[in-house]
């Protein structure tokens, strides 16, 4: 109640504030606004809420009349499920190992273009081919290459090593090979995506402040350490979150190289197959909603983590 | 204020919008409203030359375009590649009939969804008019194929069945009579002592299920005891003798490496081509393999029946082929029946069978001319018996969830023991309660 009055009490002073021109132009900013806010939650919000419903429910696409409301059953079967832990597995092993090659690559290519200055818009353009390439075709790119009757790859390493890398190697028989080649096509079609964030924060630091340091003698990993890292945590941030949140929902590449074969099996086509292929609509959405949740988590723990706050300064 | 002119923009972006969402709609309708003569489009499975409308093919291409002359205007038939492999196939049928597609008059399915098409409605009924010409003159298998709780629900088209291939100097080297039923003992004990594969298909994919399944009815036995049940009161039998034995012959075919190195791999296409390389002497296929064998090859290739599980009781053989389905969301169904009349007639099923390879559903077809010179040396009398004895895939609308638990279950093969049936059952069970992913 006290907060009530203390919330009301403050409140008239703060809109006496507000000039005409100021709340017309508030009004106008939610006449303009306000349709695409409007579109944005049913386009956003509706789907969220009805896979939320759906989940709750035992349905089958092809079997309606025995939809069934089973409550938070699915859940529970979802998150015991040996095969669900296992999709959990491999989707964390490819958002760690993918991240942190492409965080380390991302940040080399990054101050190597921010140094450069004679071809940089050639550079820039080059480098974001890979990310230009639609998935599916890269990911096919990757799997020709790979293979032991289409690739090229056991015969360079096979020559690289004078003979001692077998020919035969079939990359795509066990987990880890295949998990080799799914990273390594994410690696080479996302970095340049990172690059490209992270080099908008280096453009933004101030070269006064690194000469600054230098004069003060400091090396150039203590430049890098304590003025340019923390000069750009924003887009570190940025591009950490973004890409972490791209990895999670990973699908085309292993669909296109095992389709899910040696536990190769990712969250989302796990999602994809309950509720694709066997259109059981209520453990698909489930599973989405497990998704989705673990998305947020990642999202709350980076932005925290970062002490980063992307709304501030206006 | 300059707001003015973007207020303007938003109307004519909003403008352009609705338009384009207009035209998109129109593309989407029906294009036989003009009075024109109506097009029925026909999704066709593209196996051998199906895609392609030339005579010298007569896929379903060719049915579809003398269907539509032969309609004199009543309709004219457009036909829609579905994918590879049957359960993409199944997946497109099964996403736009869910969507409530209108262009979907005529199918070819796969004879394993017919009764998951049927349960969910999504299949029109077959009209009373029909229903004699479609039983009428087809292998038992057929029809029971395209039946659902009692109801006659698709269209018997063609019927396929798999055969014992075998290459007859090989056999009668191994002491093997193939004028008697072999049973699959003899066959391994054979491949062993004459050092040579049996072509199977033991890849993770429907394939795989149609072996696990001839084995096991060759046995006595049956996959599934309560066709039609929902998923909560379904019975397996998975757990019994015939289980078992199954499970030992594949056992003992990928432990003693008489399934080839990559058995687990092996699809229709690797096993037929281990046969074509004579690393294979004996190959459980289609009956198609035939008509892709080379003339010099032929001379020496026969087939019999499918390999009995037990001795002194019929195997049986695996059936396949096309059923044709009409969607129930159709705008013409009632021509889409005729469409399909016409298709699955006699004269086009012995067609179909010469130039396609694909056997008829038809009885009478196995007597046509040009039948006997395609399929020779009495191949197309045995496919009619193999078709008379042939036993269907377990009919469930919950069939693509029993298929894919028993491939992942029953993979790789040189796991599998006599243990693989219990733990497999227990598996399926769990996954149509909901207590389990599959």
């Amino acid at each position: 109640m006290s907060t009530a009055t203390e919330n009301a009490a403050a409140a008239p002073p703060k809109k006496a504030v507000l000039s005409d021109r100021a709340r017309g132009e508030r009004n106008l900013g939610w006449k303009l606004a306000g349709p695409a806010f409007a579109v944005m939650l049913l386009v956003t919000l509706y789907p969220i809420v009805y896979a939320v419903y759906l989940s709750l429910f035992n349905y089958r696409l092809t079997d309606p009349d025995a939809r069934e409301f089973v409550f938070v059953q699915n859940y529970v079967t979802a998150l015991t499920d040996p095969l669900f832990w296992q999709a959990f597995t491999t989707t964390f092993i490819i958002v760690v190992i993918t991240l942190i090659i492409e965080l380390v690559l991302g940040m080399a290519i990054a101050m190597v273009m921010n140094k450069i200055v004679i071809p940089r818009r050639t550079l820039r353009t080059v480098v974001l081919i890979p990310y230009a390439i639609v998935t599916v075709v890269s990911a096919f790119a990757w799997l020709f290459a790979a293979q032991v009757d289409t690739g090229f790859f056991n015969h360079w390493l096979h020559a690289l090593t004078f003979g001692w890398f077998d020919l035969e190697f079939n990359w795509f028989a066990n987990q880890a090979g295949s998990l080799v080649i799914i990273c390594l096509s994410e690696i080479w079609k996302t970095t340049p995506f990172m690059s490209l964030l992270l080099l908008a924060g280096l453009a933004q630091i101030d070269g006064a402040m690194e000469e600054a340091a230098e004069v003060d003698g400091a090396t150039w990993w203590q430049r890098f350490y304590k003025v340019v890292i923390p000069n750009m945590k924003a887009a570190l941030m940025v591009a950490v979150l973004f890409r972490c949140l791209d990895a999670i929902r990973i699908y085309d590449n292993p669909e296109v190289m095992t389709g899910g074969a040696n536990n190769t099996m990712s969250l989302s086509m796990l999602v994809a197959t309950e509720t694709i292929d066997r259109v059981e609509i209520g453990m698909g959405s489930a599973l989405a909603v497990i998704l989705f949740v673990i998305v947020l988590i990642v999202a709350a723990i980076f932005v925290r983590g970062f002490k980063v706050d992307l709304t501030g300064g206006k | 204020m300059q707001h003015a002119p973007p207020r303007r923009g938003v109307a004519v972006s909003l403008a352009v919008a609705l338009t384009a969402t207009m035209g998109l709609a129109a593309c989407g309708s029906d294009d036989s409203a003009g009075g024109g003569t109506p097009t029925l489009t026909w999704y066709i499975n593209p196996d051998v030359g199906n895609s392609d409308p030339s005579a010298e093919k007569g896929g379903q291409a060719y049915l579809a375009k003398r269907c539509s002359d032969a309609s004199n205007g009543k309709y004219k038939i457009n036909v829609q590649l579905l994918p590879n492999d049957a359960s993409a196939q199944r997946e497109q049928l099964l996403r736009r009939l869910a969507a409530g597609d209108k262009s979907m008059d005529l199918m070819s399915i796969d004879p394993v969804f017919v009764s998951e098409f049927a349960q969910a409605g999504y299949l029109a009924p077959v009209p009373k008019k029909y229903e004699a010409e479609f039983t009428e003159d087809r292998v038992k298998s057929s029809v029971t194929a395209s039946t659902w709780e009692g109801e006659l629900v698709a269209v018997p088209f063609w019927s396929n069945t798999q055969l014992l291939w075998y290459r007859k100097s090989v056999a009668k080297k191994a002491g093997l009579d193939m004028s008697q039923p072999v049973t699959w003992d003899q066959l391994i004990k054979a491949a062993k002592s004459g050092k040579t594969d049996i072509g199977v298909q033991a890849a993770l994919y429907e394939g795989y299920t149609v072996w696990i399944n001839a084995l096991i009815a060759g046995a006595g036995g049956k996959i599934l005891d309560n066709p039609g049940a929902k998923g909560k009161d379904i019975k397996l039998d998975l757990d019994s003798p015939e289980g078992k034995k199954a499970a030992q012959i594949i056992g003992t075919i990928a432990r003693d490496g008489l399934g080839g190195p990559a058995m687990g791999n092996s699809t229709e296409t690797e096993s037929l081509d281990s046969f074509k390389l004579k690393r294979a002497n004996y190959l459980v296929n289609w009956a198609y393999t035939y008509g892709a064998l080379g003339d010099k090859a032929k001379a020496d290739v026969a087939a019999t029946l499918y390999p009995r599980t037990e001795d002194g009781r019929k195997s049986a053989p695996p059936y396949g082929g096309i059923q044709l389905g009409v969607g129930a969301k159709s705008a013409h169904t009632g021509l889409a029946y005729d469409a399909a009349a016409c298709v699955a007639g006699k004269e086009n099923q012995a067609i179909y069978m010469s130039k396609a390879g694909n056997p008829a559903s038809r009885k009478a077809a196995y007597t046509d001319p040009a039948v006997l010179k395609a399929f020779p040396n009495g191949i197309a009398k045995t496919i009619r018996t193999s078709l008379d004895q042939a036993i269907p895939r377990p009919q469930s609308q919950y069939y693509g969830d029993i298929s894919t638990g028993i491939q992942q279950r029953f993979s790789p093969p040189s796991s599998v023991t006599t243990k693989t049936p219990a733990s497999t059952q227990k598996f399926i069970l769990e996954v149509l309660k909901g207590e389990a992913l599959l």
